[in-house]
């Protein structure tokens, strides 16, 4: 397997890459996976619509999923890291029956469960996601590598045109944490609030 | 034995459940078809339990409930995924068909049918037991109102015994 491994030194800045991104999607409802990608969200710019996670592994997508079908009229977006994804990958198929136009997963991919310790992960090893959700049925699938890319994506995720799924290449590097609330029943009552839902 | 699944869908409809995630069993068969055919509803097929548990978190977050059908095999699949719920305090509903306690042909469903009750009360759910048709009505509408009225997790056990035996030959 050696001869396949990225060494992905030479990705984008994460954080970055993000930012670029979200600025794109003003009006996204936000699902961040556990780790590196909440921490990415939240150093973007908190907001009531942004719901970061702290465990759940490989729940994103579903999440997301539920989400983008009880609200049509709202771009969804999931942004999590390769081995969130990874472990949800059956949610890939669960999605691409479904197909709701509004949602979009985007997977930053460093190859690296980079939270415990920079382990490569299957994506470095010879496993495509955008293959995978491609074959899932999903409307459109993209590879990103360049930062030119994000806005466009950014725009396309706004317009709602059909379930997708992106890939955008990172560079597997340490950057400084930015930790969101990890208090779950106020991010999820601030949440619904934004969407005007009271309460219990 | 159609009759009580038949009162189930009617209860999950009138408590405006719009997710319906399944991964299927044969008690929830009928269930399925009824939810597969109700405009206001959406039937979502998994590929595993725990999927279920994440989606009904993300419809209640986008204002919508969920309800979860899975057999107790499933309950396993799903552990670490109550911690969002538990975590979150999020409602969740899900009616489960027990496996492997009652006239059981398959010993690989024992082992989960004896652990269902407990990894759902481990987790933190609220547990109702029927084994009573006539008890289902009801029960399925006081973990309607026990879920979404006081964001609670709920779970309705099915048992074999209401659901009859699987015909595993023919004739038989």
């Amino acid at each position: 397997m050696a001869g396949r491994e990225l060494t992905n030194q030479d990705g984008l800045d994460r954080r970055l890459a993000s930012a670029k991104l979200l600025s794109g999607c003003p009006d996204a409802l936000v699902v961040a996976g556990l780790g590196s990608a909440s921490y990415d969200l939240f150093a973007a710019g908190d907001r009531s619509a942004n719901f970061y996670l702290w465990g759940a592994m490989g729940g994103a997508a579903a999440i997301g999923l539920g989400l983008a079908l009880a609200q049509p009229r709202r771009p969804v977006l999931v942004l999590t890291g390769d081995g969130e994804q990874l472990m949800g990958m059956g949610a890939l198929a669960t999605i691409g029956v479904q197909r709701p136009l509004n949602l979009a997963v985007v997977v930053l991919d460093n190859g690296r469960f980079a939270e415990t310790g920079m382990q490569r992960s299957h994506t470095a090893l010879g496993v495509s996601l955008p293959a995978v959700a491609a074959a899932c049925s999903f409307a459109w699938t993209l590879d990103i590598g360049e930062m030119d890319a994000l806005a466009p994506l950014g725009a396309r995720i706004q317009a709602m045109q059909g379930c997708g799924l992106a890939r955008i290449r990172i560079r597997a590097e340490e950057v400084p944490r930015a930790l969101p609330s990890r208090d779950g029943v106020w991010l999820k009552n601030r949440f619904r609030s934004a969407l005007g839902f009271p309460p219990m | 034995m159609t009759e009580w699944q038949d009162r189930i869908f009617e209860v999950l409809k009138a408590g405006d459940v719009r997710q319906v995630a399944y991964v299927p069993d044969a008690g929830h068969a009928r269930l399925i078809e009824r939810v597969e055919g109700a405009p206001e509803m959406r039937g979502i097929v998994l590929t595993t339990e725990e999927e279920g548990v994440a989606l009904a978190c993300g419809a209640w977050l986008g204002g919508e409930r969920a309800a979860l059908l899975m057999q107790s095999s499933g309950v396993g699949n799903c552990v670490n995924m109550f911690s969002l719920v538990s975590n979150c305090r999020f409602p969740l509903l899900t009616l489960v068909t027990m496996r492997g306690e009652w006239a059981e042909f398959n010993p690989w469903q024992v082992p989960m049918a004896k652990a269902t009750q407990a990894v759902l009360e481990s987790m933190g759910f609220s547990v109702y037991r029927v084994t009573r048709a006539d008890d289902v009505e009801e029960t399925v509408q006081a973990a309607v109102d026990l879920a979404f009225e006081s964001d609670q997790a709920v779970a309705v056990l099915l048992s074999q015994r209401l659901i009859g035996r699987k015909s595993w030959l023919a004739g038989n």
